[in-house]
């Protein structure tokens, strides 16, 4: 089984309102230091697949079909062999 | 004419649409998003709320409900397809009008009236509002950041498919717009409410001619 660990992000030129008020929130408690504060989004997906590459090619697909929205948002991933879940 | 109102789990305009469609003698009914038949309709009306609780994105998980593949196809038959606020944002998310609404520029929820700048008075949404009017209609929402890239823009601008624009732009949307449709101008979406403000009793009915606009468009072409 693989691990598919997917981090979505806005593009560059897209607005982040939550990013930009941490980073205002992160000014006043001093992290003065603090140039820009992006918030993405997270997933970890277990999926079964003969192989690496159907287990890449699928995670493209559910991840650009569903997972981010291509008008405004870009991602990247990474993947690995872990063991199958066992039911007890 | 008879419409149907689109109930997602966690649509919650779904009977304000319904009573205002029935308040002008149409014969609307609530349909479950779980169904996957719309044949019986002549248009088809995805209400506000929050479907799927807003997660991932707004109207991301409702655009893959079943009745979407229903809503496609009344759309591609030249229905007329109306979504309002999260409808509006199920049909971006669908690909049924192009752009996507983002989170408000300045952070917060918005629950506010605004006033409307009717940018095409030749749709079948505003046909019986002058050019320029300027209606007063009330919004609701935390994701209303109409967003499209600058070719898209002007492709809307050239094709006359902005609808509404705010007078003063509340929460960041490019080119001040409220509402678009799409180029064939059977499917449309706004952020504002104009089913809330058709009721005398809640003291604005600028919303009527929304309603009287799109009876007075299916009638017409119904009888041509």
């Amino acid at each position: 089984m693989y691990l598919a660990k997917i981090y979505v992000t806005y593009k560059p030129s897209i607005l982040d309102p939550q990013g930009e008020v941490i980073k205002s929130a992160l000014h006043r408690m001093d992290y003065a230091g603090v140039q820009t504060v992006t918030q993405g989004k997270y997933f970890e997906v277990k999926l079964q697949a003969t192989d690496v590459d159907s287990a890449t090619a699928e995670t493209q697909s559910f991840t650009e079909s569903l997972l981010i929205n291509q008008n405004t948002e870009t991602y990247r991933f990474d993947l690995s062999l872990v063991a199958d879940e066992v039911d007890v | 004419m008879r419409a149907a109102v689109i109930s997602f789990p966690g649509s919650n305009c779904d009977f304000d649409m319904l009573y205002a469609l029935q308040d002008f003698g149409v014969d609307a009914q609530i349909i479950s998003a779980k169904t996957n038949d719309l044949t019986n309709f002549d248009a088809i009306f995805l209400p506000g709320g929050f479907s799927y609780g807003d997660y991932l994105r707004t109207g991301a998980i409702a655009r893959f409900s079943p009745i979407m593949s229903a809503v496609t196809q009344a759309a591609n038959e030249g229905k007329i397809i109306v979504g309002i606020c999260n409808g509006f944002q199920i049909l971006t998310e669908a690909g049924l009008l192009p752009g996507q609404l983002l989170m408000n520029k300045n952070p917060g929820f918005i629950c506010d009236e605004v006033l409307l700048t009717i940018a095409n008075p030749d749709t079948a949404y505003t046909n019986t509002y002058n050019a320029n009017e300027k209606i007063l209609i009330p919004i609701a929402h935390g994701e209303g950041n109409y967003y499209a890239d600058e070719a898209t823009l002007d492709q809307l601008e050239n094709n006359h498919q902005v609808v509404f624009r705010y007078a003063d732009n509340p929460n960041g949307s490019a080119r001040d717009i409220a509402g678009i449709m799409n180029e064939q101008g059977n499917v449309f979406g706004m952020m504002p409410h104009p089913e809330r403000a058709v009721d005398p009793i809640t003291g604005n009915i600028d919303g009527q001619g929304f309603f009287k606009s799109i009876l007075s468009a299916i009638l017409t072409k119904v009888t041509a």
